[in-house]
């Protein structure tokens, strides 16, 4: 009987460059695997070996080394060394030390070759290229703080306990004194028609604060469903996220329990608390204070405890993703506590409105030298001469505090303080209809901030109305997406034609180049194309291009490679804040290529080159020479 | 492996010994069979022999095997697949690996269907060990076997033999499971200990695996599990002995 080697099939298929392979390729590879074991501490190879395989960590962790002695990288689960080698003589030319301990699949050399030759995409991965260094460069940087890098089922201490949608209020009380927990998920029972229907098992869920505050201090009967006081539509966690955002989507909706899932089922439940057991002193308790602070005057005095959250991520080595994630959720809170403020002000709104966040921190990539893009969208019956007053009051009162805290003005008139900003939920439809179905490139020059967009109070239902709407108008309008393509097009990344620095013409940032402009703004602008034609509803500009690779509209490899282009140009801007404000001076997006390292200059050449040829591509597909 | 719940299935007499290591002296061992035995495939087999008793371990020509059987008691349980895969302390050669699924002759019980996923359908259609064995036996020979918890792989496959030649066999094993037993079942708790609510060590093969950081696997299909016990041996070579370590301190 032909032996199977599933596993190893399994395991190979989950990582580049094996999932461009074949099944029969995998089969072939599995079959004619060996496997070594490598004790923590043990050198896999040394300089000038003899190499007849090609290394794939099945687990564990290495380092690479040059010949010189320096560490040049770190491979963990799903890593491979030893191509340079096959590639070139069959000489090591990288030695490796298991730095855990390790089990390595080898693939022989033939088998290597045979891929090789046979496999144009895996040759072109696994050959050594500028990508593949750049990639390193960014994977190096994902160790450090532990808040940071570990997985979110490392915290479940214990399945979840459940008690079914039938039970009693008074029932899930004594399960969760029997079982000794502070929440409890209320499931759908098995194979029932609601189970069948649903996502997930999970219909809801309550904790001891909703018995005290829904049940005792109401004075319910305890015979009461267990459904009537729970807490419906649940936001959850993913089994493979990171404990960091875990605890962004808790701060973000204000929830101390989160429900975490692994394919669809709830495998525990992980309170904030225990983030906060295992993170004591975390950077992003600043957000509970902005909660708690009572007036514009006492929310101001918190920029400075921003600031140095966005610098202690920085030396914790967070990633560009969760910092600005992190700042969004700040912006977001001081929004939040500002709208509050105001509604305690001015009373309750006459009708009901949304404000929309725009931009940068729609998109969850909030730095912090960052403008206040905002808006806001009023219900239909909203009348100008009875209610406008109260809402351009509401929008200077936002606008104003947020100033004061450090979020200027924006200089396009971007705000809720400007009248064509301050509409009915029909005329942003009608601002969309015509964006979207009569577009100039002029008129999306304005506006493209608008399509990123994100409610932060109020009715946020409408944003996200508002994401769909724009999301279904848009894919198929070819028009509409060349003059975004054209407009994505116009700030190019600062490489000249014999791929050295070009650098900013004027001011007295005469020899710097402004990453922002040159390099995360045309990176967003293009994968916002690439996202409105694959009809995403994403914001960020990381799920966005996820969205995209699963659409496979980019030649292979590609999005991979832009969003590595993506982190390593936000992680030099972030990280030259970092130490401007280290410096004690104000940050800004310039950086001068003189003050970086050899190593950061070539790579930040290798990641514009990436962003000079995803524009290439874009013109190409899109076609916005014809967007006239 | 064939595991029911926590308890070891059979209890061999070196089992409750734990720690008294007396290997016999497999050369002459074989030697003496190969002399005894009137079956030619397995005089074949023991005349090949093994390696000398202080060949270290990493000279040794090893095959990692592993069965699924239908139930654990083998006076009436037989084997439904085998497991393969030829090894060297150095490297576990998967493209030297064997994979079979057999018909037995014992019924198939639905319980055990149920942890091996081998269905009374498959084993339908599948051969009787008595058309392997003689392949069987030309892959195991020279070789030191390696099985995790060797009352599976030794009794099953001698009262295997019993029933179709009317004569077993014998062959030299280094049993992962007896290895861990070494260390971790080198005396029985203490009472206080036990009052204390110190859990005894898992020897079983997952549990054993994740004390060397070997990755998980999933369980009960006969290659996989042999792979997962090569592997196993190559970590407590790694860790605990070494390379120059003779066989004769490791099979039994």
């Amino acid at each position: 009987m032909q032996a199977e080697h599933l596993e190893i099939i399994d395991f190979l298929r989950r990582y580049p460059p094996f999932n461009e392979l074949p099944e029969e390729a995998l089969a072939r590879v599995a079959a004619n695997i060996e496997v070594s074991y490598f004790k923590a501490g043990t050198q896999i190879l040394e300089f000038n070996q003899d190499v007849d395989a090609w290394y794939v960590i099945r687990s564990g962790a290495v380092e690479v080394y040059r010949r010189n002695g320096d560490l040049y990288n770190r491979l963990s689960e799903g890593g491979y060394f030893g191509e340079f080698g096959l590639l070139r003589e069959n000489r090591v030319r990288f030695p490796i030390v298991a730095i855990e301990d390790t089990l390595a699949y080898l693939i022989p050399e033939p088998i290597f070759r045979e891929l090789f030759e046979q496999y144009e995409r895996f040759a072109d991965f696994v050959e050594v290229e500028d990508r593949t260094r750049l990639r390193h460069t960014v994977a190096r940087r994902e160790d450090a703080n532990e808040l940071l890098t570990s997985r979110i089922d490392m915290l479940i201490s214990r399945e979840p306990v459940t008690i079914e949608t039938s039970s009693t209020v008074r029932e899930a009380a004594m399960k969760m004194s029997s079982e000794g927990v502070s929440s409890l998920l209320i499931v759908h029972p098995e194979g029932s028609e609601a189970d069948l229907n649903a996502d997930n098992p999970m219909a809801g869920m309550i904790t001891d604060r909703d018995l005290r505050t829904r049940v005792v201090a109401k004075g319910l009967d305890y015979n009461t469903p267990v459904t009537e006081i729970m807490t419906s539509e649940l936001i959850h966690g993913e089994h493979n996220q990171l404990v960091f955002e875990a605890m962004l989507a808790m701060l973000q909706h204000n929830i101390h329990h989160l429900p975490i899932l692994k394919h669809g089922s709830p495998i525990g439940v992980i309170a904030l608390s225990d983030i906060i057991r295992y993170e004591s002193q975390n950077s992003l308790f600043v957000v509970s204070r902005i909660f708690r602070a009572n007036s514009v005057e006492e929310l101001s005095t918190l920029t400075d405890e921003v600031r140095s959250c966005f610098s202690r991520m920085v030396h914790e080595d967070a990633n560009s993703r969760m910092i600005g994630a992190a700042m969004a959720v700040i912006g977001r809170s001081f929004k939040q506590r500002l709208l509050e403020l105001a509604e305690a002000k001015l009373g309750p709104p006459p009708v009901p409105y949304c404000f929309l966040a725009l931009g940068s921190m729609a998109r969850q990539e909030q730095l912090i030298v960052t403008d206040q893009d905002n808006a806001l969208v009023l219900d239909n019956s909203f009348d100008p001469l009875k209610h406008d007053a109260y809402f351009l009051e509401l929008a200077s009162f936002v606008s104003d505090g947020l100033a004061a805290c450090g979020y200027s003005y924006c200089k396009g008139e971007i705000m809720a303080t400007t009248p064509r900003w301050r509409q009915p939920l029909a005329v942003w439809e009608r601002y969309f209809d015509e964006w979207i179905d009569k577009p100039t490139p002029q008129s999306l020059l304005h506006s493209f901030i608008f399509f990123d967009l994100d409610g932060v109070w109020g009715k946020t239902e409408w944003a996200e109305q508002l994401n769909r709407y724009i999301a279904k108008k848009a894919r198929h309008n070819s028009h509409f997406l060349a003059c975004m393509a054209r407009n994505a097009l116009l700030r190019t990344p600062p490489l000249g034609f014999f791929k050295e620095f070009v650098m900013e013409p004027s001011g007295h940032h005469s020899r710097s180049i402004d990453m922002k402009r040159r390099g995360t703004a045309p990176l967003a602008d293009l994968v916002r194309v690439h996202a409105l034609a694959v009809g995403s509803v994403s914001h960020n500009t990381f799920d966005r291009l996820q969205d995209i690779i699963e659409a496979d509209i980019l030649p292979s490899g590609r999005g991979q490679d832009l969003r590595d282009a993506l982190e390593f140009i936000s992680m030099v801007r972030i990280r030259h804040q970092a130490l401007d404000l280290d410096a004690g001076q104000e940050p800004d997006n310039k950086i001068e290529p003189e003050n970086l390292s050899d190593f950061e200059r070539k790579n930040l050449k290798d990641a514009f080159q990436i962003l000079s040829n995803a524009q290439k591509f874009l013109k190409y597909r899109y076609q916005p020479g014809r967007a006239n | 492996m064939f595991y029911i719940g926590k308890k070891n299935p059979v209890k061999t007499q070196e089992e409750q010994l734990p720690g008294l290591h007396t290997a016999p002296d497999w050369p002459a061992r074989l030697a003496s069979l190969a002399a005894q035995t009137r079956n030619p495939i397995l005089k074949a087999f023991y005349e090949a022999g093994t390696v000398a008793a202080d060949t270290p371990i990493s000279k040794v020509p090893l095959l990692a095997m592993d069965f699924e059987t239908t139930g654990i008691d083998s006076t009436r349980d037989e084997i439904v697949s085998i497991g393969l895969v030829a090894m060297s302390l150095e490297r576990i050669r998967m493209g030297e690996s064997h994979h079979w699924i057999l018909k037995p002759r014992a019924d198939l019980r639905d319980e055990s269907v149920v942890i091996h996923g081998i269905t009374h359908s498959e084993v339908e259609s599948a051969p009787d060990l008595k058309s392997i064995r003689q392949q069987l036996l030309e892959l195991m020979a020279g070789r030191v076997i390696v099985v995790h918890h060797r009352g599976i792989e030794r009794q099953f496959l001698d009262a295997a033999f019993k029933r179709r030649t009317g004569e077993g066999i014998a062959f030299p094993c280094i049993d992962t499971m007896e290895l861990e037993a070494r260390l971790h079942r080198r005396k029985r708790p203490s009472l206080l200990e036990r009052l204390m609510g110190h859990k005894r060590v898992s020897i079983r093969l997952p549990e054993s695996r994740e004390r060397y950081h070997l990755p998980h696997y999933p369980a009960h299909n006969a290659l996989t599990d042999a792979l997962a016990c090569a592997e196993l041996l190559q970590a407590q070579i790694a860790h605990r002995f070494s390379p120059q370590t003779p066989i004769a301190k490791l099979w039994s």
